[in-house]
C-alpha cells in the first residue's frame, strides 16, 4: 500500500550524519521524557546557553525524528494539574539512541582523525 | 502574537496542524524571556522564515518521489500524459514566438509606443505614401508631435567588394534616426550638413553589410564604397538589431529633396514616421492631421482631392490580414491546449477514482487533506513538466516553420526564435496547465468521504463525478469541433485562391533581376543595346523559347500605378482612373503567356521614333470602350499621348487575393531619357524547358560578359513567386488544420477512455441484464447513448462557436461564407467518424460480456 511507502524514509540509503539540532534533540531526551520546551531548556543548560535552537528548527526536527523512528511521542503525562494539556513528550527510541551512538563514533573519530594531523592540540 | 499566529500560515497546514499550538506557546513563554524586543521578533521571523521553507522542501521532496514512483508505475499513462501535453504546449510555444514578435513585444527603439506612421489616404487606398509638399506642410503645421521625419525606399548596386550586389536600402531625412533615438556601432550618425544637395556622398552601413562585406573591420569609417556607380564615405555602421524600415534596408543613405526632381503635391513616394508629443494621444493626432489635411485639400482642391491623413502606430504596420491570422493560429493553439487540459483532467479523474480507496484509507489515517491534494498536485505538475520540456522541444522544431508567418514590413530584425521571453512564456503556461488539469481530479478524489470505505470501491453510474466528466468531453468536442470547421474553411479559401488564374503561365519560367544603375543606363540607347545582347544571347540557348524585360514582375511588385488621361480631361486618381503600368521588351507577353486577344502585342519595331504604341489589357478596354473596338484609340498615359496597339489578358498585378487595377504595357524604348527611370526594365523572363540548374549559371555567364558590373539577384522560378503570394495562407492552413487534428484525435481519446471506464464499472450491471435476456442490440444502444448524446450536444455548441469564428475572421475567408455548408458537412463527418471510433471498442467489449463472468465477479 501506498501509505507506507511515502512515510517510509531512504531506507536504503547509508544513515547520513545528524544534523546538529537533531543530535541536540537526542542527547537531551537521553535524559528521560520531555516536552519542547524542557528540551531547549535542556540543551541551553547542557551547552552553556551557547546552543539556542529556534521553535521552528526544533519541531521541524522533532517532525523528522518522529518520521524517521529516532524518537516517539509518549501517552504517559506527569500529574496533569501540574502540566499544560497543550503539551507533548517525546522519548527516544532504541534506534534514536543508536543513530546518536553512532553520530557520536563519527564525531569522535574526525577529531582524532584532526589531532593526528596535529589541528587540535592533544588532551592536555 | 497576532502576527505570529500570522507568520506561522507560511508553514504547510499539516504542520500548523501538528505544532502550531505548541509554536505559539514556546513563543509566548520565550517573548516572556527576551531581553531586547527587537533581536528578538528578527530571531522569530527568521526561525519561522527559514523553517517553513525547509519543511515545504521536505514535503516537496517526498512529494516528487512519491510522484516518481506512482507515475513510473503506470508508464502508458504517464507517457499518453506527457505527450498531450507536450502536443499543447508545444503548439502554444510555438505560435505565441511568432505572434509575441508581430503582436506584442514592443519595437526596439527607447519609447517605441510613441512611434507613429504617417501615410496619406484617399477613398479606397488606406496606405498612400506622401508627396513631399504634404509632408512639407504636415510637419510645418502639425503640434502634435514631437518630431517627424521622412524617409524613402532605396536600392542600389553594391559594386566593388567582391561580386557586384543588389542591396536594399533606405534614404533617411536628417531627424529620423535621433527620432528613433538610435545610436550607431561605430563612426557617427547623418548630419545636417548630409542632407544638403550636392553633398559629399555619405553612407551608413548595416551590422550584417559590414560583417559580410567588410568582414567587421573596425577601421571601416572613413571607407568608401561604389553604390550605383557613385563612391559613397561610410560615416557609420548601425548595430544588428536595427532593422529599419524593414529588415531588407542594408544601407542608409542621408535623404536630399530636390524640389526640381519631384511632380508636386500628387507625386507619393515619401514615407514618414513621427514621435507623439508628451501628453498626446493618438486620437488627438489623428484629429489634428484630420483638420491640416482638410484644409490643405481647400488649398489644393485638385491636386489634394479627398486627401487626408492616416496615422498608425509603427508598431501596427503589420497588415490586419497578418494579424487577423496570427489571432486565428493563437485561438487554434488556445484551442489544442484547452483540449490537452481538458483530456488530462479527465484521465486523471478517472485515475483519481480508481485510487479513491487508497486515498481514504491515507485520509483515514490522519493524512491531512491539504497534504493529499498537494501531492496530487506534485504529481500532476511533474507531468506538466515533463510535457512541458518535451513541449519546448517540440516548438523549436515548429517555429521555423512558422516564422513565414511573420510580415517582412516590420521593423524588427530578427526572426521568430524561442528566446528567454518565450520560455518565460512556456513555463508560466507549463505551471498553469499542470494545475489546471490537477486540481480538480485531485479536489475531488480527497473530498473527506469516510463513506467510501464503507460502501466499497463501486461508482454508480451518472454519478456528480461521472457528470464532471462528461462535460469536460463536451467541452473537448466543443472545441474540437469548431478548430475542425474553422480549418475546413480556411482550407476552402485557400483552394479559392489557389485555383486563381494568375492570368500568366508560370511553368517553366525563370526570372532574376539585373538592377541597371542610373545613370549609365540612363540612356534609351545604352538600356536597349544592353537587353538585345542578352535577349539575344539567353534566347540562343538550347531549350530556351523566349525571354523578355519587365519594369516589374506582377506580383512580387504590386504597384507602379498612374492615372489615366482620356479625351483630354486631366485624370483623377482617387476616381479610379489608374492603371499599373510596365515597360516591357518585344517577347514579354510569349515568355509570360499572357494571351494577346486583339491586335498585336508589342514588336522591335516599336522604337522611340516610332508612333507611341501601348498594349493594355482587356478589363481597360471593359472600362474605357467596353462597347467599342480598342484598337487605334488614344490616351495619355505615363507622361505622354499613346494609340492602342493590342488587347491582352488580364494579370493579378496585386496578387491573387486582391483587385488589381488595368494594365498597360509599353515599349521599353518608347520614354523619353531621364523620365521614369524606377520602371526601367530590370526583371529578366525567360521560358524554358531547362531545369534552373543548368539555366542559371548561362544567364550569369551572358549577363557578366554583357556586363560584369550588373549584380544578378532575386533569382527564382515565376511559380515562387506565386507561392509566396499563399505562403502565409498555405503555412495557417497547414498548422490550423494540423490543430483540428490533433484535437479531434484527443477528443476521439477522451471520449474512448471515459466509455472504456464507465462500461468497465456497469459490467455486472451488463451481465445482469443479458442474463435476464436483453438482446445485445439494447447493450450496444444503452452504452452508445452516453457517447452519441454528450458528442452531439458539444458538436451543436462546436457549430456555433465556429460559426461566430468565421464570422470575425470573414476577411481571411475570400468570399467562402462563414456557414459554408460543404465544410460543415465534412466537419460533422469528420466529428462523427471521431465519435463513434471512441465509442466502438468500448460499445464491443459491453456487447461481449459474459453474463455467468460478470455476475460471478459480483457474487
Amino acid at each position: 500500500m501506498d501509505i507506507v511507502e511515502v512515510m517510509a524514509p531512504d531506507e536504503d540509503a547509508a544513515p547520513p550524519p545528524l544534523p546538529p539540532a537533531a543530535f541536540h534533540i537526542l542527547i537531551a531526551l537521553t535524559g528521560g521524557e520531555r516536552h519542547g520546551y524542557a528540551i531547549l531548556q535542556e540543551i541551553g543548560s547542557r551547552t552553556g546557553g551557547e546552543v539556542k535552537l529556534g521553535a521552528g528548527t526544533l519541531y521541524r526536527t522533532i517532525q523528522r525524528l518522529l518520521e524517521q523512528g529516532l524518537i516517539e511521542e509518549t501517552d504517559e503525562r506527569p500529574d496533569p494539574a501540574l502540566d499544560d494539556e497543550r503539551r507533548r513528550y517525546y522519548r527516544i527510541t532504541a534506534l534514536g539512541a543508536a543513530a546518536a551512538r553512532a553520530e557520536a563514533g563519527r564525531l569522535l573519530r574526525l577529531v582524532r582523525l584532526a589531532r593526528r594531523s596535529g589541528l587540535v592540540p592533544e588532551k592536555a | 502574537m497576532r502576527f505570529y499566529r500570522w507568520l506561522l500560515l507560511l508553514y504547510p497546514a499539516h504542520f500548523r496542524a501538528e505544532y502550531g499550538a505548541e509554536l505559539r506557546a514556546l513563543f509566548s513563554l520565550r517573548r516572556r524571556e527576551a531581553s531586547w524586543e527587537p533581536a528578538f521578533w528578527l530571531r522569530e521571523i527568521g526561525d519561522v522564515v527559514l523553517n517553513a521553507a525547509r519543511v515545504h522542501w521536505d514535503v516537496l521532496r517526498q512529494d516528487l518521489r512519491f510522484a516518481a514512483r506512482t507515475l513510473s508505475r503506470s508508464p502508458g499513462f504517464t507517457a499518453t500524459a506527457v505527450l498531450v501535453t507536450a502536443l499543447g504546449i508545444g503548439a502554444n510555444t510555438a505560435v505565441f514566438s511568432v505572434t509575441d514578435r508581430v503582436l506584442i513585444r514592443p519595437l526596439p527603439f527607447p519609447e517605441s509606443d510613441r512611434l507613429v506612421q504617417l501615410w496619406q489616404k484617399a477613398p479606397g487606398y488606406t496606405r498612400i505614401e506622401l508627396s513631399p509638399p504634404n509632408y512639407e506642410d504636415w510637419k510645418k503645421l502639425a503640434r502634435s508631435f514631437q518630431s517627424m521625419a521622412a524617409y524613402e525606399r532605396n536600392a542600389a548596386n553594391l559594386v566593388g567588394q567582391g561580386e557586384p550586389q543588389r542591396v536594399e536600402g533606405a534614404a533617411l531625412g536628417g531627424e529620423l534616426l535621433p527620432l528613433l533615438r538610435v545610436e550607431p556601432l561605430l563612426g557617427r550618425l547623418f548630419l545636417p550638413d548630409d542632407e544638403k544637395l550636392g553633398g559629399p556622398a555619405v553612407v551608413m552601413l548595416s551590422y550584417g553589410l559590414w560583417q559580410s562585406k567588410f568582414g567587421g573591420a573596425q577601421d571601416v569609417v572613413g571607407r568608401s564604397v561604389r553604390l550605383d556607380d557613385k563612391s559613397h564615405t561610410i560615416v557609420g555602421v548601425m548595430p544588428p538589431w536595427f532593422a529599419f524600415p524593414d529588415t531588407s534596408a542594408r544601407f542608409w543613405i542621408p535623404l536630399r529633396l530636390d524640389p526640381n526632381n519631384y511632380g508636386g503635391r500628387d507625386d507619393n513616394f515619401l514615407y514618414a514616421v513621427a514621435r507623439l508629443g508628451p501628453g498626446v494621444t493618438l486620437e488627438a493626432a489623428r484629429a489634428e492631421l484630420e483638420l491640416i489635411s482638410a484644409s490643405l485639400e481647400r488649398e489644393y482642391p485638385k491636386e489634394n482631392e479627398n486627401t487626408r491623413a492616416n496615422v498608425v502606430m509603427l508598431r501596427d504596420q503589420a497588415s490586419p490580414q497578418a494579424r487577423l491570422l496570427l489571432v486565428a493560429l493563437f485561438g487554434g493553439a488556445a484551442c489544442v491546449l484547452l483540449i490537452a487540459c481538458t483530456n488530462l483532467a479527465s484521465l486523471l479523474l478517472s485515475r483519481a477514482l480508481r485510487r479513491r480507496r487508497e486515498l481514504s484509507v491515507r485520509a483515514a489515517l490522519g493524512a491531512g487533506r491539504e497534504r493529499l491534494v498537494r501531492q496530487l498536485l506534485t504529481e500532476s505538475l511533474v507531468l506538466a513538466l515533463a510535457g512541458g520540456g518535451l513541449g519546448v522541444l517540440l516548438s523549436l522544431g515548429l517555429t521555423p516553420f512558422l516564422a513565414r508567418l511573420v510580415p517582412t514590413t516590420l521593423p524588427v530584425a530578427d526572426a521568430a526564435a524561442i528566446d528567454l521571453r518565450v520560455l518565460a512564456f512556456a513555463g508560466l503556461l507549463t505551471l498553469a496547465t499542470g494545475v489546471a488539469f490537477g486540481i480538480v481530479p485531485a479536489l475531488r478524489s480527497c473530498s473527506a468521504d469516510p463513506d467510501e470505505l464503507r460502501g466499497g470501491a463501486r461508482t454508480t453510474l451518472g454519478g456528480r463525478r461521472d457528470r464532471l466528466r462528461w462535460t469536460l468531453v463536451g467541452a473537448e468536442v466543443t472545441a474540437s469541433v469548431a478548430l475542425a470547421i474553422v480549418a475546413g474553411l480556411l482550407m476552402r479559401a485557400a483552394w479559392r485562391v489557389q485555383a486563381i488564374d494568375p492570368g500568366f503561365r508560370s511553368e517553366g519560367v525563370l526570372t532574376l533581376r539585373t538592377a541597371l544603375p542610373i545613370p549609365r543606363y540612363g540612356s534609351v540607347a545604352q538600356r536597349h543595346q544592353l537587353y538585345s545582347k542578352v535577349l539575344s544571347e539567353v534566347e540562343a540557348l538550347p531549350g530556351v523559347s523566349h525571354a523578355a524585360y519587365v519594369s516589374f514582375l506582377p506580383i512580387a511588385m504590386g504597384g507602379g500605378i498612374w492615372a489615366v488621361e482620356m479625351n483630354g480631361v486631366p485624370a483623377v486618381r482617387t476616381q479610379g482612373h489608374t492603371a499599373s503600368l510596365r515597360y516591357v521588351t518585344p517577347g514579354y507577353f510569349a515568355t509570360m503567356g499572357v494571351p494577346v486577344r486583339s491586335g498585336r502585342g508589342i514588336d522591335e519595331t516599336d522604337s522611340g521614333a516610332a508612333p507611341y504604341v501601348a498594349v493594355v489589357s482587356e478589363s481597360f478596354v471593359q472600362r474605357y470602350w467596353p462597347a467599342e473596338d480598342p484598337i487605334g484609340r488614344r490616351f495619355t498615359f505615363a507622361l505622354a499621348e499613346r494609340t492602342v496597339a493590342g488587347v491582352v489578358g488580364d494579370v493579378r498585378v496585386r496578387g491573387l487575393e486582391r483587385d488589381s487595377e488595368p494594365q498597360v504595357y509599353i515599349p521599353h524604348r518608347q520614354v523619353r531619357d531621364g523620365n521614369t527611370l524606377n520602371y526601367v526594365p530590370k526583371d529578366l523572363v525567360v521560358r524554358s524547358t531547362l531545369p534552373p540548374e543548368a539555366l542559371v549559371p548561362a544567364l550569369r555567364r551572358i549577363v557578366a560578359s554583357a556586363d560584369p558590373d550588373l549584380p544578378i539577384s532575386d533569382v527564382r522560378l515565376l511559380q515562387d513567386v506565386l507561392d509566396t503570394a499563399t505562403g502565409a495562407r498555405r503555412a495557417q492552413v497547414a498548422v490550423l488544420s494540423a490543430f483540428a487534428l490533433l484535437a479531434l484525435s484527443l477528443a476521439g481519446l477522451g471520449i474512448h477512455g471515459l466509455l472504456s471506464y464507465a462500461v468497465s464499472q456497469r459490467i455486472p450491471e451488463i451481465g445482469l441484464r443479458l442474463a435476464l435476456g436483453a438482446q445485445p442490440g439494447s447493450i450496444l444502444r444503452m452504452v452508445l447513448r452516453d457517447g452519441v448524446r454528450v458528442a452531439a450536444l458539444g458538436g451543436v455548441l462546436g457549430l456555433l462557436l465556429a460559426y461566430g469564428a468565421g464570422r470575425s475572421m470573414e476577411a481571411l475567408l475570400f468570399g467562402v461564407g462563414p456557414g459554408d455548408l460543404a465544410t460543415y458537412a465534412g466537419g460533422f463527418v469528420l466529428v462523427a467518424a471521431t465519435v463513434l471510433s471512441g465509442c466502438l471498442v468500448p460499445a464491443l467489449r459491453a456487447v461481449r460480456v459474459d453474463p455467468t463472468i460478470a455476475l460471478r465477479a459480483e457474487a
